[in-house]
């Protein structure tokens, strides 16, 4: 990424329909293929948008179709920023249970932030818990 | 035995191989889809050892580690085993994070898994 790539927006809304998140997410991995992102950092930001847009259709508007959606992801000179709001009444991330602890080794849900978290720079949640903002530096993992 | 739409399978010995036909396990029907068949092989087709080969995999999501926990749980309760192999390192890495590394039993390639049995 030698070269100082223009600064674009994605914000799209998308009805709470699974699978509806796919066309956003094609959208971001052209534009950070034609920029150069390794395929390391391209997996990580893939995997961290389709958690969280699955997460806001399934648990935020609970499979809801009249609620909608809402992606945004920024490019600046130095990193992605990526929202991901729903209208659901929200949830706390700190009450969902860690994954790798030996006793929830076997539960099968609950691993998405926590993907989201490794493969991000930044992951927060607004107050109410509808909104997630995350962030994947540029040339972070090189 | 009913067909399969998202998965191949191959027996060698007393082990079924499954491959994916998707390289990218990550939308919520075909998960869906996809774990149906994968407890059918233990459920109805009666089936003990699984190896899954991840070599044409190139993405998969949480929901699809969900179907895999899910799955370990019925091979277990058969008195079967449910081997991994041919993880691709970011794969790898999902697994890693999660921790999902020290539940499933992960093998390098398909001759390694297979001799483990």
């Amino acid at each position: 990424m030698s070269k100082q790539p223009a600064p674009w927006t994605i914000d799209r809304q998308i009805a709470s329909v699974l699978g509806e998140g796919h066309r956003v997410l094609a959208e971001l991995l052209e534009k950070l293929e034609a920029e150069g992102w390794s395929p390391r950092d391209i997996f990580g930001l893939r995997l961290a948008l389709e958690e969280a847009v699955v997460n806001a259709i399934k648990h935020g508007n609970c499979l809801d179709a009249s609620k909608k959606v809402r992606v945004v992801c920024r490019s600046t000179p130095d990193k992605i920023w990526i929202e991901v709001s729903d209208e659901g009444s929200g949830f706390d991330p700190e009450a969902v249970p860690d994954c790798t602890d030996d006793e929830h080794l076997d539960v099968p849900n609950g691993r998405g932030i926590m993907l989201m978290r490794n493969f991000m720079n930044r992951v927060e949640y607004n107050d109410r818990g509808n909104v997630v903002t995350m962030e994947k530096l540029r040339d972070a993992s090189s | 035995m009913a067909g399969h739409r998202r998965l191949q399978l191959n027996e060698v010995g007393d082990v079924s191989v499954v491959r994916f036909v998707d390289r990218k396990i990550l939308d919520e029907a075909n998960i869906q889809e996809l774990g149906q068949e994968l407890f059918q092989l233990i459920e109805e087709d009666d089936r003990k050892n699984l190896l899954l080969n991840f070599s044409s995999v190139e993405f998969l999501s949480s929901a699809a580690l969900g179907k895999l926990i899910t799955l370990d749980k019925k091979v277990k309760a058969h008195n079967g085993k449910l081997k991994l192999s041919n993880i691709r390192p970011e794969i790898y890495e999902v697994f890693a994070i999660t921790k999902l590394n020290k539940l499933f039993d992960i093998k390098d390639d398909e001759a390694d898994a297979l001799a483990s049995f």
